[in-house]
């Protein structure tokens, strides 16, 4: 089969780029481990949430909103509302991933922002499969191990939380997350509308339900606009 | 107890989102209009998890030394810092505005 052959120097590019992704992560990690914490998990559960849901986003709504005293439910939905777009990066990755049933389950885990993101940067199968795995394995690693830091080392103090200001770490992280987003006028445009419903709602619902109402912004996307035509 | 609910609803949803495309659905594709519902869903969420995460404390909208962290987020990401930047300056801002006593 042509394209499947990685060359040297593919191969120490993208390792490269997986270890630099893996410990630029480790702030991230760190915060959802102090998230935990104010969230009343033990360590062993944040470690649970990096090993086992392993979707940065999603993992710090459902967090978020347990810390802010929203119901379960509210938690739950929160967090695969914002997951729901690993559906398309697994229909993305889908081709590249071939293999035995058990090596395809174990691959699907590594679906993230970062491993489709080095993968699918290439056209060749080779390249996009090692792209996707040593990214995906990568953040795997630093993303755990920075969470159980977070969680033991950190986050037991509320009181050192406090003082450092790393509270301000969660909203810090989901900037950063939506910041490559909003290139885009789409994008801007659902997000503002989306921060408009979470700003109205948060002193009447629950906590956690802003949130998942927010979601409904997508729907302005086919409201009819008026095209401004520059002649 | 609620936690592990959470946690294990959380992991087998995400899961089974992550896995359909490489375990059930080879190379299909969603129509369209679907797929571009799905890629701007992110956006609104991540939109309102930010305000959420810096003005809601109990149910209610207060302003803390928190906004001092995400107004210096987002200057990190305007001029363009890494992750660790922007999170580091945002923890560090908070710090210091709640040395001068915001709360």
């Amino acid at each position: 089969m042509t394209g499947t052959v990685v060359t040297a120097d593919e191969r120490r590019a993208i390792l490269k780029q997986a270890l630099s992704i893996g410990v630029a992560l480790i702030p991230f990690g760190l915060a959802f481990g102090v998230l935990c914490r104010r969230a009343d998990l033990s360590w062993f559960q944040a470690l649970g949430f990096s090993s086992l849901v392993f979707t940065g986003g999603s993992q710090f709504a459902s967090v978020g909103v347990l810390a802010d005293g929203g119901s379960p439910i509210a938690a739950i939905a929160a967090g695969l509302l914002l997951s729901i777009r690993s559906l398309v990066y697994g229909l993305m990755m889908a081709p590249t991933l071939t293999g035995r049933v058990w090596f395809r389950a174990l691959a699907a885990h590594l679906m993230i922002d970062e491993s489709v993101a080095v993968g699918s940067a290439f056209e060749q199968p080779g390249p996009r499969r090692f792209g996707y795995l040593a990214a995906g394995l990568s953040v795997f690693v630093f993303w755990n191990l920075s969470t159980v830091v977070g969680a033991i080392v950190i986050g037991s103090d509320t009181g050192f939380t406090e003082k450092w200001g790393l509270d301000a770490t969660v909203p810090a992280a989901f900037v950063a997350l939506l910041w490559p987003r909003l290139v885009s006028l789409e994008q801007r445009r659902v997000a503002a509308i989306g921060a408009v419903i979470a700003l109205v709602l948060i002193p009447i619902l629950r906590p956690g339900l802003p949130i998942v109402a927010s979601a409904f912004a997508v729907l302005t996307l086919f409201l009819p606009m008026r095209k401004v035509s520059v002649n | 107890m609620e936690g592990w609910v959470v946690l294990l609803v959380v992991a087998a949803g995400t899961y089974a989102l992550k896995s359909s495309g490489p375990l059930l659905l080879g190379n299909r594709t969603l129509p369209p209009k679907v797929q571009r519902v799905i890629a701007t869903l992110p956006a609104p969420l991540l939109a309102a998890l930010v305000i959420t995460a810096t003005f809601a404390k109990a149910g209610q909208l207060v302003i803390d030394a928190r906004v001092m962290g995400l107004a210096t987020a987002i200057v990190a990401l305007l001029a363009k810092r890494g992750f660790v930047f922007v999170v580091v300056s945002a923890a560090l801002a908070t710090a210091v505005a709640r040395r001068f006593g915001m709360a």
